[in-house]
């Protein structure tokens, strides 16, 4: 059994959730990943209390981005404008289950950014976890 | 200490070419072994590995030479200045230039900027244009849309044909157009090909524009002899060429660079300074502002000697048969698709494809656990992945040590992916 491709990665991945766009959103965002130069974007739709009613997102990615925002939009309805803000990154790494290396953790937070963003409705203030060059174990196991 | 002599132009090739197994002894990195595999590194077009003559000629530097340059009168200084001066020298004569006409920059990428800060301020204006390949790496693309934003020049796109080769017939149009400076790499990062340089120039030149050529990946591969491909300006980094990182050379026409204002101000590129008036060192030091990177230039001179005692015919050779025989092995895995033209004499061992299904991260990913080095991603090349459709490719690149064995891995591991992601 694959660790990092695990099933679970791979159904996300060649099969994601929510997957295109909301013509009617109410909160949009697109950004792309500097390493790789891909691209998500994601849209918010809200219901009557601002919390969200549905989400959708779209755009070309590897299998840990694609599959991380899949499932990250599977979690999303119910939750106000602040709670999405707020979404720690532990959200998407907890919900991947598996070990994120240092290079491949802007993969797994891409969508987890977009969404943010969405929410701010400006560039959220981003400062990856596991970067290369930082020794401290917290951030490079990740999980 | 007396500087070895160094004829302009002089290449050696030795009688018998080594042995892979000989040259492969000679890089301590190649003994790594990674999840139990030795290491199969396949990224050379992103930097190659360094061989103990440059080790070792930055140790010695390091340990027992080191001193600034131009500046001290002692003995220690005399002799790093030597050192640096014969690195330049021995470049030269690679590149059958005048040692004033090569000037010692960071990379490959500082000398396009060079070009594009110096002779594009003063030479490009209103309404110019700038013509460039759908090939070119970034770094000869962002140094020419900024001066072009700045001096509201335009920017001419030559297209490549679907076999990855510069469409000639498209450039011929394109250099009718008259632009002022026409920006082509040698060899393609991406797709390996090599491009038919002295005819472009030659093109370029008839319609009056300078040429300014990205020779990154040319640099450890092809003959750099200037006089014959006769670009007016060429860009070269150490790094790709066996050498160390932080030193490069930018080539380029006597005439041209002495009427180019510098491009680093500060010390050593002056000549005096007034409190009213600064004049100009003369060439090569106009345009090395700064204590340069010493013992860096001196180990890229070693590796320039170091690959030409290996022999520039023998290294090419190796590395077209290397790279046919890993055409012909990825052409039977299925789902794949191999960008660049197709074997031949201007296909570079630099090969980048497409996983059917499976994104380049992926790929390069599950690869690692064969401790199979690949880069992923858009190449610094993005202009040439929209004409290719892709977001990004996997990329291997060969050097002279690579093997068939390496390239059978490389399948290998690539079978391996199929059978993660459930291709079959």
């Amino acid at each position: 059994m694959d660790d990092l491709y695990r099933e679970q990665i791979l159904e996300h991945y060649k099969r994601p959730h929510n997957f295109g766009r909301l013509e009617d959103s109410d909160l949009e965002y697109e950004d792309t990943n500097p390493f790789c130069g891909d691209e998500q974007h994601v849209f918010i739709k809200l219901d009557g209390e601002g919390r969200v009613e549905e989400v959708a997102f779209e755009g070309k990615g590897c299998a840990i981005s694609t599959a991380a925002t899949s499932m990250l939009t599977d979690e999303l309805a119910g939750m106000s404008r602040e709670e999405l803000v707020r979404l720690p990154k532990e959200f998407v790494l907890d919900l991947l289950g598996i070990h994120i290396s240092a290079t491949r953790m802007k993969c797994a937070l891409l969508g987890l950014k977009i969404v943010k963003s969405a929410s701010l409705g400006s560039a959220a203030d981003w400062e990856d976890e596991g970067q290369p060059g930082d020794r401290s174990e917290a951030t490079r196991t990740g999980i | 200490m007396e500087a070895t002599a160094v004829t302009p132009g002089a290449t050696s090739t030795p009688a018998t070419p080594p042995r892979v197994e000989e040259v492969r002894s000679q890089f301590p990195i190649l003994a790594r072994e990674q999840n139990g595999h030795r290491l199969a590194y396949l990224d050379n077009g992103a930097t190659s590995q360094k061989p103990l003559a440059v080790i070792d000629a930055l140790d010695r530097y390091w340990r027992q030479q080191n001193a600034n340059v131009h500046r001290g009168v002692y003995r220690l200084s005399e002799e790093a200045t030597d050192l640096y001066e014969h690195a330049r020298r021995v470049l030269a004569a690679r590149l059958g230039a005048d040692r004033r006409e090569v000037v010692f920059v960071r990379n490959a990428t500082e000398a396009l900027n060079l070009v594009a800060y110096s002779w594009g301020r003063q030479n490009v204006g209103a309404g110019d244009r700038i013509l460039l390949t759908e090939m070119e790496h970034h770094s000869n693309i962002v140094p020419w849309y900024q001066l072009a934003v700045e001096k509201g020049a335009e920017i001419d796109w030559a297209p490549i044909d679907d076999d990855g080769r510069l469409d000639l017939e498209a450039f011929a149009r394109l250099v009718e157009r008259g632009p002022k400076i026409v920006g082509v790499a040698h060899v393609s990062n991406v797709l390996g090909t090599i491009n038919p340089i002295r005819r472009i120039v030659r093109m370029a030149h008839d319609a009056g524009a300078v040429v300014v050529v990205d020779g990154a990946q040319a640099g450890p591969k092809l003959p750099l002899d200037m006089a014959a491909i006769g670009a007016d300006f060429y860009a070269l980094t150490s790094h790709k060429m066996y050498g160390p990182t932080g030193i490069g050379a930018l080539y380029g026409r006597r005439e041209l660079l002495d009427a180019m204002p510098p491009f680093i101000g500060g010390g050593s590129m002056i000549r005096s300074v007034r409190r009213d008036e600064i004049t100009w060192a003369d060439l090569p030091a106009k345009f090395e502002g700064g204590t340069p990177p010493i013992g860096e230039a001196i180990g890229y001179a070693a590796a320039v000697e170091w690959l030409d005692a290996i022999g520039l015919d023998a290294a090419h050779a190796h590395e077209a048969e290397i790279t046919s025989y890993a055409l012909e092995r990825l052409a039977d895995i299925p789902d794949l698709r191999v960008f660049g033209p197709p074997a031949g004499e201007d296909r570079a061992g630099i090969l980048s494809f497409e996983l059917q299904g499976v994104h380049s991260h992926d790929v390069a990913e599950i690869l690692d656990r064969h401790a199979v080095c690949v880069r992923a991603g858009h190449h610094c090349a993005q202009v040439l992945m929209d004409r290719l459709g892709v977001a990004a490719t996997t990329r291997a690149s060969f050097a002279v040590y690579n093997t068939r064995e390496e390239v059978d891995r490389l399948v290998d591991a690539l079978n391996d992916v199929r059978r993660v992601f459930r291709l079959d």
